[in-house]
């Protein structure tokens, strides 16, 4: 059906997660299947001094305890890697169970398999540890304070890397002839990411084919056997299958190979039986890669008409206790690249340390680097409006990069292909009704309502669609950043289609059917989209970064080319007509100027497979496989504007409405991306607003759980107002963005900027989140309100 | 050491020893293998669990199965009647209520129950309804519609 790109297509994804028929993780069962649970360090820093597994291993029903020793003796790798390295970067060995010492309350030391979970669990209490608790630092700036406690001896005063980026030398100038300087110490709070479904596998080793299938939470099965092959587990990978069933969920978290599917996989090995994990919610808070967590000096130059100069940032990134699959590259390339926003700012200067906590590791998470950085660049637009006197609409309208300077190089090493930031904020101020609110505000603070009304703007930008390859390689990914796509096409014309996307609720099934329905002309219901299983999926790097449309969705593009250039041969063959006179239009082959001339899609597949009649040296069948590698990163932008009021009396905060303009480039399926774009807000205005993860300074997680971690709720959000201009991607097929992040990244500035506006007559210029009453109240009364 | 329950399961009844301590929703997933209840996290903050027992929705991570004894438990699988799905469940699906689909089960029977107290409730009503059920994929705002316009079909 061409047409169909751009239409709300209903998911088929739908019709199984609807009764209950949606497979995930914890739902196979296989023969013989044993249970492991996974013995935690409670400490946030410890050296072990002994773990006794005797009596649990004598409990009923136990059938093997396993210790970082055991894992030493056998032959595995037995350590999970980095996956992104940066010059000079220290990269200590993280071990998949402990074996000497234990560097946050989470790190495994033991595992009991058992005949079922509540036997393993059991037995778990009687792993006996003899734990020597040592000082933990769990502040990501305490931790490079002189006399901290140290992590590892390779790693002094805690940093793992010492990164920058950007001109400093000409920033320093852009600030000696500045009219207007302004400075701020902020927070970007770290987050758990929380999918509803907590992490899993089921590893199933087969000691006779020596064949290992492990069924895991992951959005990404390739670079999970990948990774696994290569440094945890050192099998072959073509004796490895790694399937991603139904994932509920993932947000980044599930990006990461972490220790847990590797000690399964290990079990599974010993013990020649299927071995289950599955995460509990306290566990999976406790070891789940957490997100952000800086500590940053920003500071912004301007001239005297408000025209931005400079823009100079350090950072102090927390890495947590051992660096995860690609920690190393968030707070740097996915962050320090973005500063310049949606401006034209001539030099920049970015320095980012990356910073050893006794806390679960932080890597990749919905937005990575993203949100951090448009949280410092639109903080600071709006506290320069302030110290310029210029509103803040009209400052970011003198500094954005104009719409005919595109292709335009940012002082910070992107190149942005296309844009127009005037677009998106006009209709983002339309849509809002701007100037009513900001008359309404003045009318209510001159009436002294002591409901204080609040206005944020933020117009972001994001570098998504990861990622060109060489680009990445140079800086220092361990792997190449492009997707796969393979279209087989059945000799009866329907069609399936094997992506290295791998969803986990964002629709691909139903998205890349669309893709393949609008080029082939055929009905979506002829096609059939498969994912998730590096058993049937030639390669892929999987699901993150904003990235299945444009390069997932690119790959399946160009392979449908080599599928009509193929099929093209074969009808010119029996249009017995000129290759270069044959045109696909409306799922046939016509000879240009012909119109009696044509044959149908059905008929030259069927000649294809029945190899009867085909073109000289042509292959039968018709299948093709394409490795898309984009040129580019494609950069959505938008902007966003919100109302709150806050209650002065109680310092609560009511977000009333959020407007949110996205420009993400074409859309295939406009209900699937409003649908990510809610998602990303409800989990933005979440960390704007409530959640944050928090250690005590001995290192425990005092947010650990659903009652002290504040996920945002129904009741806690309201309708969002959304709207899209669109500024196709000049450099893939489908002139396609990516939108899965947008939403998170711009959505704590937006937030933040509003309650700071709201706080304004109090003289506050700026707040760290999460914005919580407490706080708001503090700063209310802090003279006497 | 296993006691005896009779439990009815989407209208069949099921006679089996238990071990007092086994939770409720494991004995839906494991000795019933219906695996469309999920735990999110075990402890009655994300709703991901949500069964009805006679009627009402109830959280079944932190019931024993021994608790529903005598009782009749309707579970996501229960929902649909000779194939025809529940209106909550078509709306989901007309509204793109659901994105990764692991709180919908649960969210799909709270929102039954919800109908079934307030036919016509307001869109602050849903929300609060629903306050005890997390979706981290939505942002709520399509689930609201979705029980809106199950509401307005009569759903309950
Ligand atoms: S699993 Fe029961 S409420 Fe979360
Ligand atoms: S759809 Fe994923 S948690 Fe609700």
């Amino acid at each position: 059906m061409s047409g169909v790109i751009g239409t709300s297509v209903k998911r088929r994804e739908d019709a199984a997660l609807l009764i209950g028929k949606g497979k995930y993780c914890d739902d196979f069962t296989l023969p013989n299947m044993t249970h492991a649970v996974i013995v935690r360090s409670p400490y946030g820093h410890a050296r072990i001094n002994s773990v006794l597994t005797t009596e649990a291993a004598e409990h009923p029903g136990v059938i093997a305890v396993f210790t970082g020793r055991d894992v030493v003796n056998s032959d595995i790798g037995g350590v999970v890697p980095t996956g992104w390295l940066l010059p000079g970067i220290k990269t200590p060995e993280h071990p998949i169970l402990a074996t000497d010492t234990v560097r946050y309350a989470g790190d495994g030391v033991a595992v009991v398999v058992a005949e079922d979970r509540y036997i393993a669990r059991d037995a778990a209490e009687l792993v006996e540890v003899d734990y020597e608790p040592l000082d933990a630092v769990t502040d990501v700036l305490a931790a490079v304070a002189d006399g901290a406690p140290q992590l590892f001896e390779e790693a002094p005063g805690n940093i793992s890397f010492d990164w920058d980026l950007g001109d400093a030398e000409a920033t320093a100038a852009a600030f000696d002839r500045a009219a207007h300087t302004v400075e701020v110490d902020l927070r970007n709070n770290r987050l758990i990411p929380h999918a509803v479904e907590p992490r899993g596998c089921l590893a199933s080793f087969d000691d006779t084919s020596g064949e290992l299938t492990l069924y895991v939470t992951t959005q990404n099965p390739h670079l999970h056997r990948l990774l696994m092959s290569l440094a945890s587990l050192n099998l072959p990978e073509h004796k490895m299958r790694i399937i991603a069933p139904e994932v509920g969920g993932g947000f980044g978290s599930k990006i990461h190979h972490y220790p847990d599917e590797a000690i399964a996989s290990f079990c599974s090995m010993q013990i020649g039986r299927p071995v289950k994990w599955i995460a509990t919610r306290s566990e999976t808070n406790l070891t789940d890669a957490h997100g952000r967590d800086h500590a940053s000096h920003a500071e912004i130059a301007l001239d005297a008409q408000g025209k931005i100069l400079g823009l100079r940032v350090k950072t102090h990134a927390a890495m947590g206790a051992y660096l995860s699959t690609f920690a190393p590259a968030v707070p740097t390339y996915l962050y320090g690249t973005l500063l310049s926003g949606q401006y034209d700012i001539p030099a920049i200067h970015v320095q980012t340390l990356g910073v050893f906590t006794n806390t679960s590791p932080v890597d990749a998470y919905r937005g990575a680097g993203r949100p951090e950085a448009t949280f410092v660049v639109e903080r600071l637009i709006d506290m320069a409006a302030d110290a310029t006197g210029l509103s803040v609409v009209e400052i970011r309208r003198r500094n954005f990069v104009s719409k005919d300077d595109f292709p335009y190089q940012t002082a910070v090493a992107l190149a942005y292909d296309s844009g127009n930031y005037d677009g998106a904020m006009d209709r983002a101020l339309e849509l809002s009704g701007y100037e009513a609110l900001r008359a309404e505000q003045k009318r209510r603070r001159e009436a002294g309502d002591t409901k204080l009304m609040g206005i944020g703007i933020s117009s972001f930008i994001e570098a998504c669609g990861l990622a060109p390859s060489q680009v990445v390689g140079a800086l220092g990914a361990q792997a190449g950043l492009y997707e796969s796509g393979k279209v087989r096409v059945h000799p009866t014309g329907s069609v399936t289609v094997y992506t290295g996307s791998s969803a986990h609720g964002q629709g691909h099934e139903t998205t890349f059917a669309q893709v393949v329905a609008d080029r082939l002309s055929i009905d979506v219901d002829q096609v059939e989209v498969v994912h998730g299983d590096t058993g049937e999926v030639p390669f892929g790097m999987g699901t993150y970064g904003s990235r299945s449309a444009a390069v997932g969705g690119s790959a399946i593009s160009t392979a449908l080319d080599k599928v009509i250039a193929k099929s093209r041969k074969i009808a010119a063959h029996m249009l017995e007509a000129s290759e270069d006179d044959v045109v696909f239009e409306d799922n046939a082959f016509h000879v240009r100027g012909v119109p009696s001339k044509s044959q149908g899609w059905g008929d030259v597949v069927l000649a294809a497979y029945l190899a009867h009649n085909l073109p000289e040296g042509l292959e039968p069948g018709l299948e093709e496989t394409s490795f898309y590698n984009p040129e580019n990163f494609t950069y959505p932008f938008g902007t966003h504007i919100c109302v709150v009021e806050i209650d002065s009396e109680t310092g609560a905060v009511e977000l009333q409405r959020y407007v949110a303009v996205d420009d993400v480039g074409n859309v295939i399926n406009p209900m699937i991306v409003d649908g990510q774009v809610h998602g990303g807000l409800a989990q933005g205005i979440g960390q704007a607003l409530w959640e944050h993860a928090v250690y005590s300074d001995d290192g425990q997680l005092l947010s650990g759980t659903l009652l002290d971690y504040a996920v945002p709720r129904a009741h806690n959000l309201p309708f969002f107002e959304t709207d899209r201009t669109v500024t196709p991607c000049p450099h893939n097929p489908l002139g396609v963005k990516g939108v899965g992040e947008a939403g998170s990244i711009a959505s704590p500035a937006t937030v933040t900027n509003a309650v700071v506006d709201a706080l304004s007559p109090y003289g506050v210029k700026h707040m760290d989140m999460p914005l919580t009453p407490e706080k708001i109240w503090r700063a209310i009364h802090r003279n006497g309100g | 050491m296993g006691q005896q329950v009779r439990i009815e399961v989407n209208g069949t009844t099921h006679e089996r020893e238990v071990d007092p301590r086994t939770l409720l929703v494991h004995f839906l997933r494991e000795d019933l293998a219906l695996t469309g209840t999920n735990v999110g996290c075990e402890t009655s903050l994300c709703g991901a669990c949500t069964v009805l027992i006679d009627g009402e929705a109830v959280k079944s991570c932190t019931q024993l199965a021994v608790q529903a004894d005598g009782t009749s438990v309707t579970t996501i699988e229960g929902l649909a009647q000779d194939g025809e799905l529940h209106p909550l469940q078509t709306a989901f699906h007309e509204e793109h209520g659901l994105q990764c689909g692991f709180c919908t089960p649960g969210m799909i029977l709270t929102a039954v129950d919800l109908l079934n107290d307030n036919p016509t409730p307001s869109a602050d009503e849903i929300r609060q309804g629903l306050k005890g059920n997390i979706c981290r994929c939505t942002g709520y705002h399509n689930i609201i519609k979705a029980v809106q316009r199950a509401a307005e079909g009569g759903a309950s």
